[in-house]
Order: C-alpha cells, then sequence, then structure tokens
C-alpha cells in the first residue's frame, strides 16, 4: 500500500553530522520552550495544552489530495501557537512527533532533532510570528482572527518546508540537484499550506466561538470578543 | 461545568478525526516523500512496492521500529485497524503532553 517512506522524514535522507546537529538544535530549542512555557501554564491552559498535542496527532493522520498522487497533511505549527502561544505550541507539535517517530514508525530517530527543528521550532516561530503581526486584525472579530490563522499556517507550512531544504543543502546527498528538489518540496507546501489553513482557520474559528479566553493570541483584549453582524463584518 | 464540556468536545472530536476520518485519508505519499521520490518510480517486486531509478527515497533507511505493533499507524500491521491505532495514539499523546503540561504548570497559590 505504502512505500518504505514515512510521513516526516525518514534516517538516512541526512548525513550523520547534520542530523547530529539538529539533534542538539532541537533539545536546545525546546528546552527554552520548556522554560518560557511555564509562564503561560496554569491550571486552566495545561488541560487546554494537552488537548492541542491530542488533537494535532488526529489531525495529521488526515493526508489531504494536493496533486495528483501528492498528497498533505497538517504540520500544526500555527495551530498550537495561536491557542497556547508559542513556547507550548512548539513542545506540543515535538511531543506529537516524538509519540509518531517511537511509537508509530513514523519519521526517523536520527532524523527526530530535523524533523523537531522544521514542524516544531520553525513552523511554529512562523506561524507564531505571522500571527502576531496581525495580531490587531485577529482581535478586531472572529472573521479576522481566522483569516489571521490561514495566513499564519501557510507561513507555517512553506519555511518548516525551506528547514528540510536548508537541512538538504547542508547535509543530504549531493548527488541530486538542490535547485530540482528546493522547488519540489517548496511548491508543493505552497499548496499543502492552504490545506493548512483551512484546518487551522477553522479549528481556531471553532475555539474562539464557545472559549475565546482560551485563545492565546486573543489575551490581553481590552473588550471580549462579540460576536458581529454579517454587515458588520463585510464593511 | 460548560469548560468541562468544551474539553471533553475537543476530546471527542479528535478521538472521531483519528478514529473514524483517518480511514479517509489519501494513501499517496505527503509533499515531502514525494518530493525525494522524485528521479524514481514507484515499481511492483514479489508483490511488494520498490523504488526503480536514482532519488533521495533510495538513500532513505528503514524504519529501526518498523516492527513495532503500532507501526505505521495500525495494530499487529493490519491495516483495518488504523482507527483503533489513531485512538490509541490520540490518547497517548493527550497522556504525555497533559501530563508534562500539568507538571510544568504554575500552581495556584489560593
Amino acid at each position: 500500500m505504502s512505500t518504505s517512506v514515512a510521513m516526516h522524514m525518514s534516517d538516512g535522507l541526512l548525513n550523520a553530522t547534520t542530523s547530529m546537529l539538529f539533534i542538539g538544535v532541537a533539545v536546545l530549542g525546546l528546552a527554552v520552550a520548556a522554560a518560557r512555557a511555564r509562564a503561560t501554564l496554569d491550571d486552566r491552559t495545561a488541560p487546554m495544552a494537552g488537548l492541542v498535542a491530542a488533537f494535532l496527532f488526529a489531525t495529521q493522520m488526515i493526508n489531504f489530495p494536493v496533486l495528483p498522487g501528492v498528497s498533505g497533511h497538517l504540520l500544526g505549527g500555527a495551530l498550537a501557537a495561536i491557542l497556547v502561544g508559542p513556547w507550548v505550541g512548539a513542545l506540543c507539535v515535538s511531543i506529537v512527533l516524538v509519540v509518531q517517530a517511537l511509537v508509530f514508525a513514523d519519521g526517523g530517530i536520527t532524523a527526530l532533532g530535523a524533523n523537531i527543528t522544521n514542524m516544531a521550532l520553525i513552523g511554529t516561530a512562523a506561524g507564531f510570528l505571522v500571527a502576531l503581526a496581525l495580531r490587531r486584525l485577529a482581535q478586531h472579530g472572529r472573521a479576522g482572527l481566522v483569516a489571521v490563522a490561514f495566513i499564519a499556517a501557510v507561513f507555517n507550512t512553506v519555511l518548516a518546508s525551506v528547514g528540510f531544504v536548508v537541512e538538504f543543502a547542508m547535509g543530504g546527498e549531493t548527488s541530486f540537484p538542490l535547485g530540482t528538489v528546493a522547488a519540489t518540496v517548496i511548491g508543493v507546501h505552497c499548496l499543502i499550506g492552504i490545506g493548512e489553513g483551512v484546518i487551522t482557520a477553522l479549528t481556531v474559528g471553532a475555539v474562539a466561538a464557545v472559549r475565546p479566553d482560551l485563545v492565546y493570541l486573543l489575551r490581553g483584549t481590552e473588550r471580549p470578543l462579540e460576536l458581529r453582524t454579517a454587515a458588520g463584518v463585510a464593511a | 461545568m460548560r469548560k468541562r464540556g468544551f474539553f471533553i468536545g475537543f476530546l471527542l472530536v479528535a478521538l472521531v478525526i483519528a478514529g473514524a476520518v483517518s480511514y479517509l485519508a489519501d494513501s499517496d505519499p505527503d509533499g515531502l516523500d514525494h518530493a525525494t521520490m522524485v528521479g524514481c518510480e514507484v515499481v511492483e517486486v514479489d508483490g511488494a512496492e520498490r523504488l526503480k531509478g536514482d532519488c533521495i527515497a533510495q538513500r532513505a533507511r528503514e524504519h529501526q521500529l518498523s516492527s513495532s505493533p503500532l507501526a505505521d499507524y495500525a495494530v499487529g500491521g493490519d491495516e483495518r485497524s488504523t482507527g483503533m491505532a489513531g485512538v490509541l495514539g490520540v490518547l497517548l499523546t493527550l497522556g504525555l503532553a497533559g501530563g508534562l503540561f500539568w507538571l510544568l504548570r504554575k500552581r495556584s497559590t489560593t
């Protein structure tokens, strides 16, 4: 049914030095994230963060078609960052990747550092920085928040794929033309980013409709998010 | 009460996605796999799929845990059990992540 390659980067695509280097990057990044995460985790947000990780695991199982013969699935960095903040979000994505690699044999074990760097660190940071830049729009109403979630998710996906290209350029099998690899990976991830954007927008929109207080990006909003009439949103 | 209802609802959505919607997932290679397979074609050899040609995926090594009980999102290699594997994965992830975040959280002093 499927070939030997898994959904995330397999072992053997990067040389040992590069794999080790990115294991170091991942460990360092996660240590910082864990230290910073404490500030936003309390009795209310800790269960939410656990559920976000579980939700990401579930959603990553759903590969959606993007081109004939090519699928894509959620990475989840922007989704996690918007709902639980960048530090906790990076930990959520990482836990999912660790469970996938160690329990479901999905994504290589020596490649785990590179996969965490791309999806949990780069993806989450990119998604969060875009969402932060557009925070005023997100706080303007639910349509704004949904739009910001979509845009942040697109950047999350594309930049995570750029992370793979950089790693491949540093320590990949160089007999393959880098330009072709880069164009294919980034091109396909622009399309996957649209799917990522739709799933992220739907999820963030649904949470904001029921519990806007649990959306990290809306914290510090002066007035509580209110539902607006169609005319108000369109204006 | 409303608070607990939201959390239970969120978990149920995740369980339904992993347990049921996962059967609808596209089995084509994802974007990254697709890129690593450029230059190769998938051929059938002795009933198994092999890669023919020169591509990055030819360098991919078999996963060290490929014979683990839940490898490839199936219980004991049975492809019909994807939903069960997904439900177990959701609960395991919730347990690990929830436990870690519960330990990391700031304790309220009240």
